[in-house]
């Protein structure tokens, strides 16, 4: 193909036939290679998306959403896991408590403080970062070994505790990126007119990145909500409603007096113990040899897979059209 | 900063009720006060973000001292795991950690990459690239039992005949030598891929992206075709990336749970096969810290849990670096 077809001008031939054979094959070739590769890895995702959309939301109904889990056998009772998504809202809550002031304190030095101290910022934002990256379960083992050795018991406590510990780094570097989109101009603006640090930080920034510092912990919150490994060696599962959420409805309904003040007294130690996870019924009723029971898996998947994706989605919409308006 | 240039005019009256004997460097007042609270308060949040990864460290060394004084480094290679004899070690695990994490990379790499350079090059529109991208970040968003789930009743039966005629065709080969079960190393390490793939491609995507377009525009007038280009200048340029790329990629591989629990088929059996079931460090904390009750297996757990922690820390360690190395050095071009 190459070879001139007028002796006399070489320079004609390339122009006129400028690709060899071979470089064109391997770019076409190449090209179609890539474009399967993506689409193979495209794949799953559709595929687990098809899968839970299919088998989770035919079981899916409001009885599902409101009742205990039915003992395997029986028929005529409502089968559900109502009880396994309050226990997630109770130990994300716990884990939300615990991570956002640290986190967002964090930030705050990463952003703010870290300008004067750059050597010590790095070396907190490093730590942050390979924290961030700790495999959940040793986080889990990490949260068994302070909070279930120490008061021998499986408890709600010790998976809030081990969810705040996975939410705290995703806490602090989103609330340092929100506080650096935040303007210069702003914290001039506010020191020209004398505020301090505390005032500047608190009237003026924080108000300005509190959407996006929101947004973050939002984010944390539902990759807290979907973790399972850390629940399952510290706060177990189980059949009925988390104790905390019983003894809140115990309070509202008995009558005002010294009984309720003694049932108040109680709520510390209803966290101390064995709190159902959507997640941990997931993982158990996935490998249980009754249909029903891998049914509800799949539902309870399509539950919280809903709300990962949708403030997944929600989270990303709202940071990036923020960082389209600066 | 702060000096107004602002000449006092001729308003020479004063306002009522304002002493004129202002203190700027007064040290006394509430104002002060809060401020140095705030500042002590930020720093001692911030240590103690950072101490936390070593708190963790001190207490699960600490719990996993009765394993480690008993057994001390030969645990490592030790492939034997009885509680009621209460002799235990790692092998078995961290040889199914290894060689699931590797399957996992294997297929990671071509196929991350293949994502990376569709979506950094322009062989698609950007109303297109970006929502491809966009998707498969989506993956990093499931949680991992729900691919778990997906592993058990897709993945493992849509499998099953590949498995099978590995097997009747392949046997004479060491890591096709067992009868397939269902659950087993092939299924984990195929999974984990699925999961780690956003990662490869997502950091794989940006550092291509980083690559300045004066060298590839150079590239195509030379002559180069645009795959030319791309194994030549892009791929090279971008290979340290890349490669920290991967290494984070690992480092999720190593430490992820849930899924690899649901799928790998939990035996103690060290198999060379890949179509055998195996275990790893994670499955195996998951699945015995529940029932665990002798001092000596708690603390055998602990030990394999501190061993995972520190692989994964110095693999994260090294991945983070070598990605900002990266950022520093394409901030200065």
């Amino acid at each position: 193909m190459t070879q001139a077809r007028n002796s006399n001008s070489i320079v004609d031939a390339e122009i006129n036939n400028p690709l060899s054979l071979s470089r064109n094959l391997f770019s076409r070739g190449m090209t179609v290679i890539a474009f399967s590769l993506t689409g193979l890895a495209l794949l799953p995702l559709f595929a687990i998306l098809y899968k839970i959309l299919s088998e989770g939301l035919t079981h899916l109904s409001w009885k599902v959403l409101v009742s205990l889990p039915a003992p395997v056998g029986v028929e005529d009772q409502p089968n559900g896991f109502a009880n396994a998504i309050l226990g997630t809202a109770l130990m994300v809550g716990i884990g939300t408590l615990f991570s956002v002031p640290i986190g967002v304190m964090t930030g705050i030095f990463l952003s703010e403080f870290g300008r004067e101290n750059k050597a010590i910022a790095n070396t907190i934002r490093f730590i942050t970062v390979i924290l961030s990256s700790v495999p959940s379960i040793v986080v889990g083992v990490f949260a068994y070994a302070l909070i279930v050795v120490t008061t021998k018991s499986f408890s709600g406590l010790a998976g809030g505790f081990a969810l705040g510990i996975i939410m705290l780094p995703v806490v602090a570097l989103t609330t340092e990126q929100a506080l650096k989109l935040v303007p210069a101009s702003y914290r001039l603006a506010s020191a020209g007119l004398g505020g301090g640090r505390f005032q500047t930080m608190f009237r003026i920034i924080i108000p300005s990145a509190l959407p996006t510092i929101t947004t973050g912990i939002l984010l944390a919150a539902s990759r807290a909500a979907g973790e399972t490994a850390p629940l399952i060696v510290t706060a177990l599962s189980s059949q009925f409603w988390p104790p905390l959420v019983e003894k809140l409805g115990e309070i509202v309904q008995s009558p005002v007096g010294a009984e309720t003040i003694a049932k108040i007294q109680e709520i510390p130690q209803t966290l101390l113990t064995p709190t159902p996870s959507m997640s941990v019924l997931i993982y158990s009723y996935a490998s249980s040899p009754y249909k029903e029971q891998n049914e509800l898996a799949w539902t309870a998947a399509s539950v919280l897979l809903g709300m990962v994706l949708l403030t997944s989605l929600a989270s990303r919409a709202v940071t990036r059209k923020r960082l389209q308006n600066r | 900063m702060t000096n107004s240039s602002k000449k006092p005019k001729k308003s020479t009256r004063k306002p009522v009720g304002i002493t004129t004997h202002v203190d700027l460097t007064d040290t006394n007042g509430e104002g002060l006060w809060l401020e140095s609270g705030f500042t002590a308060f930020v720093w001692a949040f911030a240590i103690a973000t950072a101490g936390t990864l070593f708190w963790m460290s001190e207490v699960i060394f600490k719990d996993a001292w009765p394993a480690i004084s008993k057994f001390g480094l030969e645990f490592l290679w030790n492939p034997k795991w009885d509680i009621g004899e209460l002799q235990f070690g790692a092998l078995p695990f961290i040889y199914g950690t290894v060689v699931s994490s590797a399957i996992a990379i294997i297929i990671a790499i071509p196929l991350g990459l293949s994502v990376a350079i569709v979506t950094s090059e322009n062989f698609l529109p950007s109303w297109v690239r970006s929502p491809l991208g966009f998707m498969v970040e989506l993956i990093s968003a499931i949680p991992s039992v729900i691919v778990g789930l997906w592993g058990i009743f897709v993945l493992i039966p849509f499998l099953m005949p590949l498995q099978q005629s590995l097997f009747n065709n392949f046997s004479w080969f060491p890591l096709f030598s067992s009868e397939p079960l269902g659950p087993g190393m092939l299924p984990a390490g195929i999974l984990l891929s699925i999961m780690i793939l956003p990662t490869v491609a997502a950091i794989s995507r940006d550092v291509l992206l980083a690559v300045p377009v004066d060298l590839r525009s150079a590239s195509m007038s030379l002559g180069a075709t645009r795959w030319e280009t791309i194994f030549k200048l892009l791929l090279p340029a971008a290979s340290s990336g890349i490669i920290g790329a991967t290494i984070l990629a690992l480092g999720r591989a190593l430490g992820e749970t849930m899924a690899v629990t649901m799928v790998i088929g939990n035996s103690i059996q060290i198999n060379q096969s890949i179509l055998a079931p195996g275990y790893s460090i994670p499955a195996l904390l998951a699945s015995q810290f529940r029932e665990a009750q002798e001092e000596l297996h708690i603390g055998s757990l602990m030990y394999l849990a501190l061993i995972l922690f520190a692989i994964t820390l110095l693999v994260n360690a090294v991945a983070v670096l070598l990605v900002q190395l990266i950022g520093v050095k394409g901030a200065k071009n």
